[in-house]
């Protein structure tokens, strides 16, 4: 805890480090400052939901699931540079534990399923981790996928019990029954889901900024150096697998909650991958790239069938219009932002600041540096 | 001014009153019954609104996502014709890529976002068994669901969830009299998918077959070599092998036997015996494994089941009556068992809503499902009752020539799910133009 607020100098931060700091967390603790921000963020999701119809929640809370996984994905590939195609699998064992929480210990409370599902997934973290810390680039990448492909195939052994291909389905009663029929089933679940992922946010958003998120960068940029200067290279890359399962497994927890089903088919590779691409698109290397990571991965799908739906295709065109789509979406904003949303939002923001204070001399600076072609290039 | 003790205390704070919030246990089912289904939304002066869940991308995409198309072509006939008492029927179709996850979440959106009036074949048992108790809370009629399993025949439970097609252990009761008849002191061997389809189907099949049976085995979905389990068969000596399989492995099974010199009689469920199909698969798996193969040569002589009057059944008038349906409305898809599985599945809707009456309510539809007759499509009647939401109560069983046309060599029988007997259909069925649905 007191290293957390320490002065800069000492260890530089990457440039993209963003996270939910501001300069002025200098005075007050940094931990009250993200859960005061979490309070903030949650009045307005429940604002927001209030505002909105049934079937958006769901949205609402479908985006707040997978802004978990993309944020634990953004810690363990963001800042320390380890590239996971497996995460689906972690969100996978989060989505069972909770199913089989619900459907054979009824007694127990969503909170206390949810936290089982981050602590089993964190096992098995935990496990991966220490297998992975020892592996580089394309075979990191093959382990984990390995994970993705192999795990959702454990249904199959136990048929009895994981009821095979055709998966778990229950019905978890979260709303308190003061609340039911006043609150329709939708609004009260998308409030429950942003209230874990804003807790994880809070401590991720920690992490990130204390003494751990220094030694996972420190370890991304150089393990020698990082190792020389007393950082323990492989328990930190193991740490990294842990907490970022931590974050898988609730949001697959979450995503079990929210919608009553626990099936391999949606655990499929496909959804690992579409993980990285949102974190890639949103930003690496910031939490705020997981939030538009994971507002992408929701409506984009969205714009692009209402897209595809007006145009009056024939049905083999129209009906992979969508993804393809999603593609070219994709490669565009990456060719213009090559730091993803979060990174062009960064260049927005200095652009503007440039432009109101015109006489302060940086201008010709930030104005070269926010060139979309030189930036491009770097 | 660091305090980490009162930050915690914060969080711990935060933490219990986050436990408080949620203290009822997660698994145990609350209050609140079914809603009222005596109400109408998605219905107007002169539409109703349905919707539907289909894989139109991703693994199932082939051959299902054209069972929708099917389904549009029969919608657009009826609009074009009038509507439904007055009623033109809007049909929305999402696409769930087979995934359960998506499922939940294009059916919370046709209900909650679009209003639909009622689910009309959503495809699947993955997919379909994760939204039925949903559906059910909300009142919504979940009609003619795409999948042979058992368990949309739950009417105490489900009473809004009907089936559509011939349950997998009907189907399996019918091929075991037909094996048991027909190739008298022959030895049988099982190959099934390990899921309900292959339990299911045993079940049928073992009420006839016992002692013939000389080997079972399972394939997995996910792992396309199937070549040990026929190698086990043809060492088992097994005369007769039915295949309960998808039409992938249908048609790997053919081309695995093919490849061993292993020439028993197939028997196929209907979900994987669409001649079509078969052909184009064989011939594009055997290519991938460098071989020529001519998908008719490997098909002829195979003997299937099937229940709907398919693109193949010529002399049929219902065949015909939709092949002109096809040629009109979606003249650019080729005309196949799965785009007819769509044609019959709109056309039964659309009789239902019909004898719903104008005076439409979800009420309505789910009494008239129950007490309608459903004369025509299908080769046999529906199981509907008051204790009954089964779909077709039976099949025929053909055989593939060596043109990939089909023969008839058992004409339609129906049987129940229990130990019932296996007996033949005899009943007249009306032809298309008895049926009339537009006009008034």
């Amino acid at each position: 805890m007191t290293s957390t607020n320490t002065s800069r100098p000492g260890v530089a931060e990457a440039p993209a480090s963003g996270g939910l700091d501001r300069p002025r967390t200098r005075v007050v603790p940094p931990l009250l400052v993200h859960l005061l921000a979490a309070l903030v963020a949650l009045a307005a999701v429940v604002a927001l939901t209030l505002l909105t119809d049934p079937f958006t929640n769901l949205r609402i809370a479908t985006v707040g699931y997978y802004l978990v996984a993309v944020a634990g994905l953004a810690l363990l590939t963001g800042f320390n540079g380890q590239v996971s195609l497996g995460h689906g699998a972690f969100m996978f064992i989060g989505a069972y534990t909770v199913a089989l929480l619900v459907l054979h210990v009824p007694a127990f409370p969503l909170w206390a399923d949810l936290l089982l599902a981050a602590v089993t997934s964190g096992v098995a973290g935990l496990l991966a981790g220490a297998a992975a810390a020892r592996l580089h680039g394309p075979y990191l990448a093959g382990a984990t996928l390995a994970l993705a492909v192999g795990l959702p195939a454990v249904t199959q052994r136990f048929p009895e019990l994981l009821e095979g291909s055709n998966g778990l389905s229950f019905t978890v009663n979260s709303t308190p029954d003061a609340l039911v029929g006043v609150v329709p089933p939708t609004r009260w679940q998308a409030w429950v889901v942003w209230v874990a992922v804003l807790l994880a946010l809070v401590v991720l958003a920690n992490l990130a900024r204390g003494r751990l998120g220094r030694t996972l960068r420190a370890v991304r940029d150089d393990e020698v150096a990082a190792s020389l200067a007393g950082v323990h290279v492989g328990r930190t890359k193991v740490l990294a697998f842990l907490v970022s399962a931590v974050c898988g497994g609730l949001a697959g927890g979450l995503q079990a909650f929210l919608l009553g089903t626990a099936a391999p088919g949606s655990f499929t590779p496909a959804l690992s991958l579409s993980l990285l691409a949102a974190l890639v698109l949103g930003g690496l290397g910031s939490l705020w790239g997981a939030l538009w990571g994971a507002l992408a991965l929701v409506y984009f799908q969205v714009w692009t069938e209402d897209f595809s739906d007006l145009l009056h295709l024939p049905t083999n065109v129209a009906d992979n219009l969508p993804l393809a789509l999603y593609g070219v979406v994709l490669v565009v904003v990456i060719l213009l932002f090559p730091h993803g949303v979060q990174g062009g939002l960064h260049h927005l923001r200095l652009r503007l600041l440039a432009s109101r204070s015109p006489r302060r001399g940086v201008t010709d600076r930030v104005t070269d540096a926010d060139d979309p072609r030189s930036e491009g290039e770097a | 001014m660091r305090s980490p003790r009162t930050t915690r205390v914060l969080a711990g704070v935060l933490a219990s009153a986050l436990a408080l919030s949620a203290c009822g246990g997660a698994g145990e089912t609350g209050g609140g019954g079914n809603r009222s289904a005596d109400s109408a939304p998605g219905v107007t002066d002169d539409t109703v609104v349905i919707g539907t869940h289909q894989p139109l991308t991703g693994p199932a995409a082939p051959g299902y996502s054209k069972i929708s198309a099917g389904a549009r072509a029969v919608y657009s006939y009826l609009n074009d014709a009038g509507g439904i008492n007055g009623r033109r029927i809007e049909y929305k179709v999402e696409d769930d890529a087979y995934n359960p996850t998506k499922t939940v979440e294009v059916v919370k959106k046709l209900v909650l976002e679009e209003q639909v009036f009622a689910i009309v074949g959503g495809l699947g048992t993955p997919t379909h068994s994760k939204v039925v108790e949903y559906l059910n809370g909300e009142g919504v009629p979940d009609l003619l669901v795409s999948s042979g399993a058992l368990m949309w025949d739950d009417p105490r439970k489900s009473p809004t969830t009907f089936g559509y097609q011939v349950d997998y252990t009907r189907e399996g009761k019918i091929q075991g009299k037909f094996v048991k008849d027909n190739f008298a002191g022959k030895k049988v061997a099982y190959l099934y998918q390990n899921d309900d389809v292959g339990r299911d189907t045993q079940a049928g099949l073992d009420r006839f077959l016992t002692d013939e049976v000389v080997a079972r085995e399972g394939y997995d979905p996910a792992n396309t070599d199937v070549n040990p389990q026929l190698s086990k068969f043809q060492q088992a000596g097994a005369e007769v092998v039915v295949c309960e399989c998808i039409p992938a492995f249908t048609a790997l099974s053919l081309l695995a036997a093919a490849k061993i010199g292993y020439k028993p009689q197939f028997v196929l469920s209907s979900i994987g015996a669409d001649p079509a199909t078969l052909k184009g698969l064989v011939e594009q798996f055997a290519k991938q494994a460098g071989a020529d193969v001519p998908g008719e040569a490997l098909l002829a002589g195979v003997i299937g089941t099937s229940y709907l009057p398919g693109p193949n059944l010529t002399d049929d008038p219902w065949s015909t009556f939709f092949r002109e349906i096809h040629d009109r409305y979606a003249p650019s898809e080729p005309f196949t068992d799965t785009m007819v599985y769509g044609m019959v599945q709109a056309f039964t809707f659309a009789q239902a809503l019909k004898a719903a009456g104008r005076d439409l309510t979800r009420q309505k539809l789910l009494d008239a499902m129950t007490t309608t007759s459903f004369d025509g499509p299908g080769l046999t009647p529906f199981g509907f009752s008051a204790d009954s939401h089964s779909g077709y109560t039976g099949a025929q069983v053909i055989r593939i020539n060596a043109d990939a046309t089909v023969t008839v060599i058992q004409p339609p029988h129906v049987t129940d799910r229990g130990d019932g007997p296996v007996e033949p259909h005899t009943e007249e069925r009306p032809s298309p133009d008895e049926v009339v649905l537009t006009g008034s």
